[in-house]
């Protein structure tokens, strides 16, 4: 079954560059995403830019409107994210519990939905 | 054989009633699917009824049961599911069936283990945990589940619908923990089991009669768990806890329904068979030397039980029980329960000092307040008990315990 696994944290809860800690937070990611890949269930992850870059659109009436920001405001943010397939979910909560950010903020498990091919 | 309708429509839920886990412990193994193997038992135990009113009860009926139900279910795959996607299901089933068939005796598995760790996953939340556990493996109704938990029976039966569309979607699997994940998985369970139990241990009498049977219900959930995984003195731990507080359930309430604490209880009233019985299986819990919380608590109903009259209860014993319990699983409630005894070992000063500093985390809970009544009263600080007895009173939710705090009040 294929999840994503979605990485959310507040501003400034994990360490920054420059902080101790950092290091070996990023050594958590590399060694994480290291271990997807040798398991087999690596499909695909990214890191995402901060939220200030973001950008939300909608169409409503059949316009286009732009909004500056993400879609919600809220405390914690979407910073990036694993495709990973995995045998069940208890399978891809032990490689989710892998992301060092599931020790500052919240990783979300979601099944992808199977969408089957058009005939 | 001639057998009337009500006999066997009462034969037929005898047997859904006793073999319902296991039977859909074993569909849902064969059909990954938790919603077709509830419909699918669903169909055979209608077809039992005309059947069996028919040509008598067959001589296994939990195999007929089982086979009827599978064979339903490749029904309902056919009609459901588009007839490719569903063709190699059909086919192994009809596989399992051929192979059934050419058996005596067919044996059916039991994987009721497996169901209840699915039951009690982690990804469920906790109240559908409960649910899902007395539903499929303990074959209440959802009508009954609704009434114990007084809650409305369209709303549990959404909770049930929602955790198997759950279970399906995001992939919670049919399966027994790895060795790595058993301690807090088993744990789930217990606690799941544990839930059950003291939901029914609140109950008054005159009370839904079904909420006192979730103590019947989780003491056999218990049983059928040491069964299925023995040699767990955690499950063992938990099983003698709740035979130990079971066997006082009729001392713990007075003719006027008013409840009764331990220290006033009439021993006499206790169920002797049951507690020979959870000693027996706290026994055989502490000579695996695998301590843990379950089995401390136990131990601690233990020497309540086994003293003769509550003045020769063995407090300091108890006391390090619950140092222990707490070095374990540090709770506020823990630390709330080893006051007490420290209370009765003679430090009452020292204890009512614990005590209060608690009070923060323990605000609403109704016992906190109770202890601290108790133990103000006979510090001879009657201020503090008459708040304390109100503040626990509005907390409560039993008549039996109000009747008793409003007493114990009026006697200040």
């Amino acid at each position: 079954m294929k999840y994503i696994a979605l990485i959310y944290a507040e501003d400034g809860s994990s360490p920054a560059p420059g902080e101790p800690e950092f290091d070996e937070y990023m050594q958590g990611y590399y060694g994480a995403t290291k271990t997807f890949q040798e398991t087999g269930v690596m499909l695909g992850g990214e890191a995402l830019q901060d939220t200030s870059t973001a950008t939300s659109i909608r169409i409503r009436n059949g316009k286009t409107e732009t909004m500056d920001g993400p879609f919600a405001e809220t405390k914690e943010k979407l910073g990036g994210y694993y495709l990973l397939d995995c045998k069940d979910l208890d399978q891809a909560i032990e490689m989710a519990s892998l992301i060092p950010d599931a020790k500052y903020g919240t990783v979300e498990l979601r099944p992808i939905m199977e969408i089957p091919d058009q005939p | 054989m001639n057998q009337t309708a009500p006999d066997i429509a009462s034969a037929v839920s005898a047997i859904i009633r006793d073999d319902r886990g296991r039977l859909m412990a074993a569909l849902i193994r064969s059909l990954g699917n938790f919603d077709l193997a509830e419909d699918a038992l669903q169909d055979a135990a209608e077809r039992a009824l005309t059947h069996w009113a028919r040509s008598g009860l067959p001589e296994r009926p939990d195999a007929w049961l089982l086979q009827v139900a599978r064979r339903s279910a490749i029904d309902r795959l056919r009609k459901t599911k588009r007839h490719k996607a569903a063709e190699p299901e059909v086919a192994r089933l009809m596989e399992e069936d051929e192979a059934d068939r050419a058996e005596e005796t067919p044996e059916i598995p039991d994987e009721r283990l497996r169901l209840i760790f699915t039951c009690c996953h982690p990804a469920l939340e906790e109240k559908t945990r409960v649910a899902l556990t007395l539903r499929t493996v303990g074959g209440l109704t959802t009508k009954e589940i609704a009434h114990a938990f007084l809650d409305k029976e369209a709303a549990m039966g959404q909770r049930l619908s929602r955790a198997k569309t759950k279970i399906a979607a995001a992939g919670i699997p049919f399966k027994v923990p790895e060795r790595r994940d058993w301690d807090d998985r088993l744990n789930a369970v217990l606690s799941v089991i544990y839930l059950i139990f003291n939901e029914g241990w609140t109950a008054g009498p005159g009370e839904e009669p079904l909420r006192i049977g979730l103590c019947q219900e989780a003491i056999w959930l218990g049983r059928l768990l040491t069964s299925l995984a023995p040699n767990e003195p955690e499950i063992e731990g938990l099983l003698a806890l709740m035979l130990l507080g079971h066997a006082r359930h009729e001392a713990r309430f007075d003719a006027s329904g008013a409840m009764v604490p331990l220290d006033h209880q009439n021993r006499a009233d206790w169920d002797q068979a049951l507690i020979d019985d959870g000693l027996a299986v706290l026994d055989r819990a502490v000579a695996r030397r695998l301590p843990g919380p379950f089995q401390i608590q136990a131990a601690i109903s233990a020497l309540h039980i086994q003293s003769e009259r509550a003045e020769t209860t063995d407090w300091p014993q108890i006391l390090l029980l619950y140092n222990r319990l707490f070095a374990l699983s540090p709770s506020p409630i823990v630390a709330l329960n080893r006051a007490v005894a420290l209370a009765e070992t003679g430090a009452l000063t020292c204890a009512l000092r614990e005590l209060k500093a608690l009070e923060s985390m323990l605000a609403e809970y109704q016992p906190y307040h109770a202890t601290l009544a108790d133990l103000a009263r006979r510090d001879d600080d009657t201020e503090t008990a008459r708040h304390a007895y109100l503040s626990a009173i509005r907390l409560s939710q039993n008549p039996g315990e109000i009747a008793w705090l409003e007493e114990r009040l009026a006697t200040l």
